[in-house]
């Protein structure tokens, strides 16, 4: 059968079960876009190329599946490579498409010709350039097999305009030959038996779970070898849900906005067993204060992080599922041993357990909401929280806001968190948002969003309402870049500078309405949960709700950039707000 | 022990699909993880779909460990050994032009003769040497010529095979468990 090289591309993605795509077109991929027409694939016209590629993270991460991005040559991949990086530093799969000028005009800098492939090199798992149409079904196969196996990632297939439209005999690859990626998803059998070892030895263990277990599609594996060893277990911003947050053995978020009880038992443990977890930074403080006396048991898939930051005292290679399940082998065998050798199992950690108990009590998360007050972020978060679906999905923007929203939301599902962790992307949410719908119909989904980054991409809720996908944005709207403000108010003497923002300009509430939503102001404390009740029983277009926040709260508890997790900073009204 | 070398460097062979765009990726790798490059050579191998780059890393700048996993990380990357210097064969191919007039051209020659250099080109004042080996070997033979006058050097860059007849010294390859 002949095709043109643009029929190969729209064929190859329907054979990888692309259902949906995220894009906008223009002149260099305008061959694409017309077999789309034909197509099975739903295609959703963004406004800004940033927004097509966020939605696909949005969606990759709440549906497990990749996220297909098509977008024109020059500026739209350029748009392009801000998702691609933030996918990048999250490992989230995404099959991206870029329209590229004629083959035989690349290096003359033809009209909206860009070195995308040169570009995207560094923040993709790898990238294509076609040269021939014949290469495309085995390209395209060989990018989402690249995409969503090992740690997955971003990958760029880049499409010149003559080569969409040359001709080529249709085939399908039945395998793929790539010689140099043969991921190890399997545990070294030696090394899962040192980890059990370990880890009955351990008096204060803390398991550190990170993204990997959302990745891997371990969180019942899980949940599973935390209750059979009574670990506690510490979620990262990455991991939130992977492990409940109702859950008995659950402490929460670590890091440098963790709470007090994460942080500080990660601080004190002596066994650290991180399943796919990286040690970044935000996460360790200062590295050399970081867990001192904690061995290290590190299991992930990429082999390039064992080691990279904090040396493993077992390093396990693998997929986190089947290394933990592996692992729930081998602590039963373990346990089994010395409860034959000695009549009981493994060493009591109660005394660890109740310590942590003692610390949760002592120095939970606080604020306090007057009812005639400001209306205070945490309220507003908290109220969101209970008055929506257990299983609501959430997306965040970066800043304060995000922090708040990971430190309080009760996290009891996998994949119903959706933030940017490692970039960092101001903007993320919105899009982030309208992918997961778009995967998850049926779920609620909301946003919860900074006044500052829902100026970045905010336009994507156009496309939420011509496309009919009925998201909920809560902005808290602090009238400053407020993330940004709190740094200046404790580490540059009250110095503000550039970060505000104004509260009413723009008009958040006719904003939206311009753009086809509901739109709700909020400014007193009654009203928080009446206007989440309405909201919630929209489900016709996007709502976006203003709660005007006070913009004077901050972030606690938190460890100040290069101190030392030992030193971390709790709300100076703990002990009078506590039990409140 | 090659002493000059070792600590301060390791050598990499490493294996390569033979593709557009392969070296900026590896390149590109070592700039932006910081990782220092101290020379590189590229060449096809017997079999043309593959390509064989010899890369003298300086240690100081990243553990050795971290380079070789990044470095496997790259798709086109199919296998990579790490060649202590013990164990491996290794060269370097330096062509030097030098000033030389009629009296002083004899003593180049010799000195060239006791190098095993040949003299591939001669002019009215200079002359162009060609010498391989062991890169101390050149450091030698060009720190002998500055006397002269060195017009211009050029030099290849380490290249490296393991030694016959035992294992390769390590062997990294993407499935190894790290220690
Ligand atoms: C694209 C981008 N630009 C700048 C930053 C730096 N930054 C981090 S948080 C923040 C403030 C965010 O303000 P807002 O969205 O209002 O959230 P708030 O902290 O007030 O909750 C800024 C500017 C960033 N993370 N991303
Ligand atoms: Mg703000």
């Amino acid at each position: 059968m002949k095709l043109t090289g643009a029929q190969a591309l729209i064929k190859s993605l329907e054979m990888e079960n692309t259902e949906v795509m995220f894009g906008l077109p223009g002149g260099a991929i305008l061959p694409v876009y017309d077999p789309l027409i034909d197509s099975s694939i739903r295609h959703i016209l963004v406004r800004h190329e940033q927004g097509a590629g966020h939605m696909a993270e949005g969606y990759a991460h709440a549906t497990g599946r990749p996220g297909v991005a098509m977008v024109t040559s020059g500026p739209a991949a350029t748009n392009i490579v801000t998702p691609l990086c933030d996918a990048y530093m999250d490992s989230i799969p995404l099959v991206v498409i870029t329209g590229q000028v004629p083959y035989s005009v690349i290096g003359t800098d033809a009209f909206q010709e860009c070195d995308t492939v040169g570009i995207t090199m560094p923040i993709t798992k790898h990238n294509w350039l076609i040269t021939d149409a014949q290469d495309i079904p085995r390209v395209v196969r060989e990018a989402f097999h690249v995409a969503t196996t090992g740690r997955p990632g971003p990958v760029v297939v880049d499409v010149p305009k003559d080569i969409a439209m040359q001709e080529m005999d249709w085939y399908w690859p039945e395998a793929i030959d790539l010689p140099g990626y043969q991921p190890t998803t399997e545990g070294h059998p030696k090394q899962i038996k040192e980890a059990a070892r370990l880890m009955g030895e351990a008096k204060r263990p803390i398991i550190y779970a990170g993204g990997g277990i959302l990745k891997a599609r371990a969180a019942a594996a899980l949940r599973e070898l935390a209750e059979m060893t009574g670990f506690p277990v510490v979620t990262t911003l990455m991991a939130r849900g992977a492990f409940p947050d109702d859950h008995e053995l659950c402490l929460g978020m670590p890091g440098m906005h963790g709470n007090y009880t994460a942080v500080t038992a990660m601080q004190e443990s002596d066994l650290l067993i991180a399943l796919g977890s990286r040690f970044d930074d935000r996460v360790t403080g200062k590295l050399d204060g970081f867990a001192p006396e904690a061995k290290i048991i590190h299991v992930d898939i990429d082999p390039a992080e064992l080691g990279k930051v904090r040396r493993p005292d077992v390093a396990l290679l693998g997929d986190c599922r089947l290394v933990i399940e592996e692992m729930i082998k081998a602590v039963r065998a373990d346990q089994d041993k010395k409860s034959k050798k000695s009549g009981s199992r493994w060493p009591s950690i109660e005394k660890w357990r109740n310590h942590l108990r003692d610390y949760q009590e002592r120095y939970p998360l606080v604020y306090e909401q007057f009812d005639d007050g400001p209306l205070k972020p945490q309220f507003c978060i908290d109220q969101l929280g209970a008055l929506s679906p257990d299983d609501t999905i959430v997306a965040s923007g970066v800043g304060q806001h995000q922090m708040w929203t990971s430190q309080r939301w009760t996290f009891n599902h996998p994949y119903t968190w959706i933030n940017s962790g490692g970039l960092g992307t101001m903007g993320f949410a919105v899009p982030a948002a309208i992918g997961a719908k778009v995967g998850m119909p049926e779920r609620t989904v909301w946003a919860v969003d900074g006044d500052g980054c829902f100026q970045m991409t905010a336009q994507e809720l156009v496309t939420a309402s011509a496309e009919r996908i009925p998201v909920k944005i809560a902005i808290l709207n602090n009238a400053y870049l407020g993330m940004v403000r709190q740094w200046q108010e404790m580490f540059y003497q009250e110095r503000y500078s550039e970060v505000y923002l104004s509260p009413d300009l723009p008009d958040y509430v006719k904003w939206s309405e311009a753009m086809g939503c509901v739109g709700f102001r909020v400014d007193s404390p009654e009203d928080v949960g009446p206007t989440i009740e309405k909201a919630n029983e929209i489900d016709d277009r996007p709502v976006v709700i203003d709660f005007r926040t006070d913009y004077r709260e901050k972030v606690f508890p938190m460890v100040a950039a290069g101190t030392s997790n030992s030193d971390v900073i709790i709300d100076p009204d703990t002990e009078r707000l506590r039990g409140k | 022990m090659n002493g000059e070398l070792a600590p301060k460097h390791h050598i990499l062979a490493v294996l390569v699909e033979n593709k557009f765009g392969v070296l900026t990726r590896v390149s590109g790798l070592f700039a932006r993880r910081g990782f220092n490059i101290v020379s590189l050579a590229v060449s096809p191998t017997e079999d043309e779909n593959y390509s064989r780059m010899t890369i003298v890393v300086d240690a100081d700048s990243a553990p050795l460990e971290q380079v070789t996993k990044q470095l496997n990380k790259l798709i086109p990357v199919i296998k990579i050994q790490e060649l202590s210097p013990d164990q491996a064969v290794e060269r370097e191919l330096m062509l030097v032009t030098v000033k030389s007039s009629s009296e002083v051209r004899s003593q180049i020659t010799e000195l060239a003769a006791i190098f095993e250099a040949r003299i591939e080109d001669v002019g009215y004042d200079a002359i162009t040497i060609l010498v391989a080996g062991r890169p101390e070997k050149l450091d030698a033979m060009s720190d002998l010529l500055a006397p002269f006058g060195i017009v211009e050097i050029q030099r290849t860059g380490l290249i490296a095979l393991p030694k016959l007849g035992r294992r390769p010294a390590r062997l990294r390859a993407v499935k190894d468990q790290p220690s």
